[in-house]
């Protein structure tokens, strides 16, 4: 930690010697190479970074890169992260977890991390579905999804993951997904560079359970019409010939519309650092689920004093209004008397 | 009243008096009986006291369910329980005099609020006729003193409103208590001075009501005579007054200071635990990080986050949040990290009986996680022995990287004693039982260098602990079983086999660390042991010294590490004819005993959420002393 130099590292030094064990074909093995190739471009020492996971497919992750990590139990990571942070500000602690993890039987600690602001960078993996538990409805997964729990189509009315973290007034909500390494590293650079919690949904495909969930928006011919690239400072437009766009309504809602029609200069100009997350979700909520035109990228990136910083602010001025702690003195505190 | 010797009276002099204050959850009774313990404690007493009060905030005034009450047993002599029988109830309402007056022995003072005894009240307590006219009294002796209206008045040159003034009443049953038992005023006087300090009628209207109750004592000629109690022969050393819940924050503030660790609290607040917390918030000046967290499995995790960063981890609940904090606990045994588990055990099963007490999470404690999961167990006996019991469940995890339990009680937690303040050069240093990981600790056949997590230290069996930050160690843990040494994930069968015998073995091995259990039988020749654990040590030690006192010959011996247990356990259960195990449980510790040893103990056992009274455990030795008699005919 002496070294103040910047780290010189290749994919490789991130690699952990265990062997990869997802299934051939699934998402989760472009996630992890987007990481491990970002992590030399960001600088990062192995020994200050910590990936934290719950239980599913996507926790298996701390185990194949070559830093610290924690493999927990389900849905807890945000919690067990919460701790690590809060007491070690100086590490760089990700969590790594997935639609079930974080949303199902985690989802209260997600919500409190990001509430807290907890300064943890957060990566979930939405395949909608439960791979690990082979193939049962997830929170993510669409009404009416017949599963093996769900023979007659689920009833369940799915999350939308960004939703909800801008609910829970996340400082950094972003999403991104598994067939564009490009766009997934500069977004999870994003998120590593935010101090306090970094929330990114990756769409994910679970090839086994879910095969081809994403296809409808981020095959490469669909991209261009179904993807609308959220850019910090740019109108929000999207097509082949940026022929779309989008503008908020008289309702506050943001709404798809042809350039044509509204004109380029009443399109709405993305802005990261609204305070309000109201328009962040409003661009939430242009698709139900990735099956319409679908933004990516950043959708709320403002500063915010994260906790563990807060927590460590106390201390000091504990220490400085009260002097440090004095053992002796503190069992003498309460009314005392001597017996000779 | 500033010469308090010169009495008019004579004092009468007495080895131990019981009171017990009761009235409204508002009528400030827990205040009162707080204030008169510090008094008896700076004037030399030995002292023990039992709070009881409702689990509602405020349940609906002047009913029996509303009542709050504090006991109070001072005395000359070094005293173990707070007392079976009060030999005065201070009865605020109707409602407190329905509640306790059944606790009462013949001969017994009750101290009533005569104005609080109209129809209404008398309805609202579930009384059909006045107790007071219909013989229901009879065999105490009952002073009905109108404290509300006598309050008011006193309190009048503050200016208080009627309403608040009323409020003052508590100081008024204080004044005239203290009055009773030649208590000295001052202590009461100077802390209302600080306490009020920012609120110049409320000290006043206090400080009135309270020399009003002691002046009327001394006035009205309706009490025979006052008492004293002499101050106990304590053993020198400076002392305060502690209950089990302070002790044990105090407690792991030491161990981080002694460890030379930061202390991070991961809690939610449950009754009777959050009193911990609450105090450990306070001293953040020590570098005590407290996380309320959202929940019971948030605050155990954020623990645990914190341990493996290399903080002293901890997390404090009661029953149910030991309940759903299972599974974390089990991945801090998996994980072999430290971490400190503070259970203040209250009735169960379910919500149970939040504020009352019962040591039922016994084999919770010791079996409660799937899988062989072993954990260490320890438990405090009186409150002031919480401090020491955070400092050895501190060391146990520290060294053995193991999840600790603490066993407290909301008997413990609640009550108070005399505690002899030690030297911190007295205190045991942590930091020498433990390192973090600094170097690799492995050579591989090419010759490289590397760190294996689960590489033991042959005599411990404790893994390495490598904080993340340390370069050249980065390494990954899981609930997912290890191999053994290198720590990767393993599906292999003896891998397993072996895991789970070591991590056993781990824990057992303990047993070589931790004192003999120490056999109090002053003869050495008695024939019947009682064997207790925790905060039952208190009743039978009384117990005890009573059954001697008689001629009749006991021994005791109190259990504070209940998993291992102490290496001569074994042998001193054998050594006696008959092992008498009461516990506030149908039987827990028993079952364990009868298990290991084979040995067929007898219980005594009450859940009644109230702890044992000494006479409880005295009848329960005479039973088996008649007993082994009858046998040995």
């Amino acid at each position: 930690m002496t070294d103040l130099a910047t780290p010189v590292t290749t994919r490789k030094d991130w690699s952990s010697d265990q062997e990869v064990r997802w299934c051939p074909g699934c998402g989760d093995y472009s996630i992890l190479t987007a990481v491990q190739l970002l992590m030399p471009e960001l600088g990062a020492k192995r020994e200050d970074t910590v990936f934290v996971s719950g239980i599913g497919c996507s926790s298996r992750f701390p185990y194949y890169m070559n830093t610290y990590g924690v493999h927990s139990i389900h849905g807890r990571a945000p919690a067990l992260a919460t701790g690590l942070a809060v007491a070690r500000p100086d590490l760089h602690v990700w969590v790594i977890t997935g639609d079930g993890d974080a949303l199902s039987i985690g989802g209260n600690h997600l919500l409190h991390a990001l509430r807290r602001n907890v300064n943890l960078t957060i990566i979930l993996f939405n395949n909608q579905i439960y791979g690990l538990t082979k193939g049962q409805y997830s929170p993510t997964s669409e009404p009416g999804k017949v599963t093996k729990s769900t023979p007659l189509g689920s009833l369940d009315h799915p999350y939308n993951p960004v939703s909800l973290a801008l609910g829970a007034e996340a400082s950094f909500v972003a999403r991104t997904h598994d067939l564009d390494r490009k766009h997934m590293m500069e977004t999870f650079r994003r998120a590593y560079e935010h101090r306090g919690a970094a929330l990114v949904e990756v769409y994910q495909n679970c090839n086994v359970f879910n095969d081809g969930a994403f296809d409808a928006i981020t095959s490469k011919d669909n991209r261009p019409s179904m993807l609308i690239p959220l850019e910090h400072g740019k109108p929000v437009r999207f097509g082949a010939n940026g022929e779309k766009g989008v503008v908020i309504d008289g309702h506050g809602s943001a709404v798809i519309v042809d350039v044509d029609q509204v004109g380029e200069d009443n399109l709405l100009v993305h802005d990261e650092t609204v305070g309000d997350p109201t328009l962040a979700f409003s661009l939430s909520r242009l698709s139900e689920g990735p099956n319409s035109p679908t933004p990516i990228g950043v959708f709320r990136d403002v500063e915010r004093p994260d906790y563990g910083t807060l927590v460590q602010s106390q201390l000091v001025d504990a220490a400085a209004r009260k002097g440090p702690g004095d053992l002796g003195a503190l069992l003498r505190s309460g009314t005392t008397w001597t017996v000779a | 009243m500033a010469d308090t010797i010169s009495r008019a009276r004579q004092a009468k002099s007495l080895d131990r008096v019981v009171i017990r204050f009761a009235g409204d959850s508002g009528d400030g009774m827990q205040l009162a009986g707080d204030r008169f313990t510090t008094s008896s404690a700076i004037y030399g007493n030995d002292l023990s006291t039992l709070p009881d009060f409702p689990a509602e905030i405020r349940a609906p005034a002047g009913t029996v369910a509303g009542v709050s009450a504090f006991q109070v047993h001072f005395s000359d002599h070094d005293i173990f329980t707070p007392g079976d029988h009060p030999d005065v109830l201070v009865a605020m309402n109707p409602a407190a005099l329905k509640a306790h007056a059944r606790d009462l022995e013949p001969g017994a003072a009750v101290l009533l609020n005569s104005d609080s005894f109209d129809e209404r009240s008398l309805q609202k307590a579930g009384y059909t006729s006045d107790p007071r006219g219909d013989g229901s009294l009879a065999g105490l002796k009952v002073y009905e003193v109108p404290m509300t209206s006598l309050t008011l008045e006193a309190v009048k040159p503050s200016g208080t409103k009627a309403r608040d003034a009323e409020r003052s009443k508590n100081f008024f049953a204080l004044g005239l208590v203290s009055w009773m038992y030649s208590r000295p005023m001052e202590p009461t006087l100077e802390w209302v001075a600080k306490r009020f300090a920012n609120n110049e009628m409320v000290r006043e209207a206090n400080t009135l009501a309270c020399k009003a109750g002691w002046n009327f004592g001394e006035t009205a000629e309706i009490f025979e005579s006052v008492y004293e109690v002499r101050p106990a022969q304590l053993p020198p050393g400076t002392y305060t007054n502690i209950s089990g819940n302070t002790a044990l924050a105090w407690g792991i503030i030491a161990a981080g200071q002694l460890a030379k660790l930061p202390v991070f609290l991961g809690s939610y607040p449950i009754t009777p635990a959050s009193d911990v917390l609450h105090e450990l918030s306070k001293h953040k000046n020590f570098g005590v990080r407290t996380f309320q967290a959202e929940d019971e499995i948030a605050g155990v995790s954020a623990a645990l986050g914190a341990a493996y960063g290399g903080a002293l981890g901890v997390t404090t609940t009661s029953g149910p949040g030991l309940d759903l904090k299972a599974e974390a606990i089990g991945l801090a045994i998996s994980l072999e990290l430290p971490l400190v588990v503070f259970d203040i055990q209250r009735g169960g099963p379910s919500t149970g009986l939040p504020t009352k007490t019962e040591q039922a999470d016994l084999l919770h404690a010791i079996y409660g996680r799937h899988g062989e999961a072993p954990l260490p167990v320890v438990a405090p006996i009186t409150p002031g022995d919480c401090f020491y019991t955070a400092i050895e469940a501190a060391r146990l995890a520290l060294k053995y990287r193991t999840p600790v339990i603490v066993l407290s009680d909301g008997y413990l937690a609640n009550g108070a004693e005399p505690w002899p303040v030690p030297e911190v050069e007295s205190l045991p240093d942590l930091s020498a039982e433990f390192s973090f990981a600094s170097t690799p600790n492995k050579v591989e056949p090419d010759g490289s260098e590397v760190f294996w997590p689960y590489l033991r230290d042959p005599e411990t069996l404790a893994r390495p602990w490598a904080v993340p930050g340390t370069p050249g160690l980065m390494h990954r843990l899981g609930g997912l079983e290890k191999s053994d040494g290198a720590g990767n994930v393993s599906y292999d069968p003896v891998n397993h086999d072996l895991m789970v015998r070591l991590r056993a073995q781990k824990v057992a091995g303990i047993v070589a660390d931790i004192p003999p259990i120490e056999v109090d039988d002053p003869t050495g020749d008695a024939e019947l042991l009682v064997l207790g654990w925790g905060s039952t040590y208190g009743a039978i030690c009384a117990a005890a010294r009573a059954v001697r006192a008689s001629g009749a010959k006991v021994a005791h011996a109190q259990l504070r590490h209940l998993n291992p247990f102490p290496a001569n356990l074994g042998d001193v259960v054998r050594a006696y004819k008959r092992v008498l195990v009461p516990e506030v449980n149908l039987g827990q510790l028993r079952k364990l005993v009868r298990a290991e040893f084979l040995v067929d103990a007898q219980g005594l056992n009450q859940v009644s959420g109230l702890p044992f009274r000494r006479v409880d455990v005295q009848e329960a030795i005479i039973s088996q002393l008649m007993a082994l008699g009858t046998e040995g005919r």
